[in-house]
């Protein structure tokens, strides 16, 4: 029945999950505006964007992981072990944040390829290899430093108090600016790419994609040397976000990062989704927290219990607005 | 063997490299350890590191069984962590407002059911995806046992509970005879009656199965409920060995060992087949490396790695391409699409 509604306004049902991602952002925004004083201000929306780059970014990452018909459960560990890895490099080592930046986005590519290739070559469940992952990079992680390490390079204060001013008095911060640099970018590549292309058709149906000759080993490893770097580039993110790098960040954070991708409407039996949807995915969750924080007798669990609370509500739609696949 | 009763080849015998992999961990633990195989027998119980492993094993062990039936189903079930939170928030409020331990007991068994069947009702019925749906609760559950306890560490008062977590049944620790006597249970339902051939059946094909008559979604859904429970009763065991419901740490990652024992023990993730026998060694494999590290006052974080590269390792060994890889055949691109249509999961 839903369907034939939407035949009338012509509308296709591939775009219902984005669609009812977008309306409950806006229906969160508006409510919470109307409720809390103070909340529709661009400083608490800038902030947003600030306080969910790293999940944001890691979050785009898994988009692709999940479009490709896969999950990436090692995104946090990942976040973990680049941070703790920039900070030794730097704080410990001396090396110029110029080269330790890039050395550390490297290593998170390569762990991601090496997932990958046993994913390929293998043919093992992504779950599996990335749960092991998963435990293998925290551990990594935890032999480089059991404690937190503060970072104090000059490079640090300078970037964390750089605003480019929109006017107004607000001003939007480097971190926002990556983050939507790499929405930018992650749209783009997914879109108008052969890789996003390839991505999507992986996702639809991986045998009928490697019978219409699409190079489908190459993508499966550059999706997750794709999602390494992401989350790597998370990791860097959260470094600056803290001015501190610390092996047990982002514990739990692929959850996060799952959560927005499916609120954001991707299905997790991949072929269909947005990385636009993930961006939203990840500002509603945002929202979520904004919200709770502002509602000053609400604690903090209502945070959990309202995200799985949307889950479910998003799970409901995807199952049932959009057709069958059989 | 029973490998040779059966006319295979003993590499074909399941249960050869899990438990090959324990062999080798309690030989390095003969040759290395001082005082690993040492039992005690003190006022009619027995102690020593092989009992402490096997005590520390129980709740793993409890959840792998229920896992094994879900994921032999073809499922996934991420909640059984946060079930446990909630098993032990259910039963530290009842015996704090001065309910019996038999009502507690039951009453937060009926929570851990429940649990089981929220996510039973979203995979048979609604037919979510066992991943996303059981992530819900994952999720939230975690949150709804927070506000249960408002956030804090409920301490239990002392009483019968203590049994469940340090009292001692037949020499053994309670929590070994509890795991020894429902497993005994599951593997008499699994094997002599025909509980085990349906969920088999519907791991390989619901649909066919449900044209042989058999309800897929009554299968799936009892599985469901089922690991709930277990993951009900890890929860009161956990809550009764530290006197508390600690809601934050119960059961964090539980969900994750628990997959791993099931996969170290042979059963595939595609569903189908499973070895309930497998997953308790697994179980066993993972807290006697974890046990080993801590005596051997090894670094805490190489656990981690370690457990990484087991599952890494277990991985390739089942993994059929590694095998007809190294046998020298599968080139074709179109020998592999064919491969990846023949295993597609449904």
């Amino acid at each position: 029945m839903k369907l034939l509604d939407a035949e009338k306004v012509r509308i296709s049902p591939q775009y219902f999950p984005f669609m009812a991602t977008a309306f409950t952002f806006l229906l969160l925004l508006v409510v919470a505006s109307l409720r809390y004083t103070g909340f529709f201000s661009a400083g608490v929306l800038i902030n947003l964007l600030d306080d969910n780059a790293f999940l944001g970014i890691a979050a785009i990452g898994m988009t692709f992981v999940i479009l490709s018909g896969g999950i990436d459960l090692s995104v946090g560990s990942m976040i973990g072990l680049t941070s703790v890895a920039l900070a030794t490099l730097i704080e410990r080592q001396h090396v110029h944040p110029a080269l330790a930046i890039p050395l550390v986005l490297a290593m998170g590519g390569a762990l991601g390829g090496v997932m990958g290739a046993l994913i390929r070559f293998f043919a093992l469940a992504p779950f599996l290899v990335t749960l092991a992952g998963m435990f293998l990079i925290r551990g990594l992680a935890l032999l480089i430093s059991m404690e937190s390490i503060q970072l104090t390079h000059p490079i640090y204060s300078y970037f964390s108090s750089l605003r480019v001013s929109l006017g107004s008095g607000a001003g939007i911060s480097g971190l926002a600016l990556i983050f939507l640099a790499t929405l930018a970018a992650a749209t783009w590549i997914s879109i108008y790419s052969s890789f996003g292309r390839n991505v999507y058709a992986i996702g639809g149906s991986e045998p009928s994609a490697t019978l219409m000759g699409l190079p489908v080993g190459r993508t499966k490893v550059t999706i997750y040397i794709a999602s390494g770097f992401c989350s790597a580039l998370a990791g860097v993110i959260y470094s600056f976000y803290t001015s501190s790098g610390n092996a047990t960040a982002g514990g739990g954070l692929e959850l996060d990062a799952i959560a927005a991708v499916v609120i954001g409407g991707t299905l997790l039996t991949g072929g269909s989704g947005y990385v636009l949807g993930t961006f939203l995915g990840v500002l509603i969750l945002g929202l979520i927290q904004t919200a709770v924080t502002f509602e000053n007798t609400l604690s903090s669990w209502w945070t959990r219990i309202s995200i799985g609370a949307l889950l479910f509500c998003f799970v409901l739609i995807q199952r049932f607005a959009t057709p069958r696949r059989e | 063997m029973k490998a040779n009763k059966k006319r295979g080849r003993l590499s074909d015998w399941p249960l050869l490299w899990p438990l090959l992999a324990l062999g080798a961990v309690l030989a390095f633990n003969f040759l290395f350890s001082s005082g690993f195989y040492h039992i005690e027998w003190k006022d009619g119980h027995l102690y020593g590191s092989l009992i402490d492993v096997l005590k520390r094993a129980s709740p793993v062990m409890l959840i792998a069984l229920g896992m094994t039936w879900v994921i032999a189903t073809g499922g996934i079930d991420l909640s059984v962590g946060a079930t446990t939170a909630l098993s032990g928030a259910a039963v530290a409020l009842a015996l704090r407002n001065g309910w019996g331990t038999g009502s507690a007991i039951g009453v937060s068994l009926l929570v851990a059911l429940a649990a089981g069947a929220w996510n039973g009702l979203l995979v048979a019925w609604i037919e979510v995806q066992p991943i996303v749906a059981t992530l819900i609760l994952m999720v939230a559950g975690r949150g709804l046992a927070q506000l249960m306890t408002g956030g804090q560490i409920i301490a239990i008062p002392l009483g019968d509970f203590k049994v469940l977590g340090s009292g001692f049944l037949f020499a053994l620790p309670f929590s070994i005879s509890l795991v020894a006597g429902v497993s005994a249970v599951a593997g008499f339902l699994g094997r002599k009656t025909a509980m085990g051939l349906y969920i088999e059946s519907v791991g390989n094909n619901p649909v066919a199965t449900r044209y042989a008559g058999v309800s897929s979604g009554w299968v799936k859904f009892l599985v469901y409920v089922a690991c709930g429970g277990f993951a009900g009763l890890a929860g009161l065991i956990i809550a009764s060995d530290v006197s508390a419901a600690d809601v934050n740490n119960s059961g964090l990652y539980l969900e994750l060992d628990a997959i791993l024992a099931v996969v170290i023990g042979g059963t595939a993730l595609q569903g189908g087949r499973f070895s309930l026998v497998g997953s308790l060694v697994g179980a066993l494999l993972i807290q006697t490396v974890t046990t080993t590290i801590h005596t051997r006052g090894l670094a805490v974080e190489l656990t981690l790695i370690i457990k990484a590269l087991v599952v890494l390792g277990v991985c390739l060994l089942h993994s059929d391409a590694l095998r007809t890889f190294l046998r020298g055949s599968f080139k074709s691109q179109i020998g592999r699409a064919r491969y990846a249509l023949s295993r597609k999961p449904t």
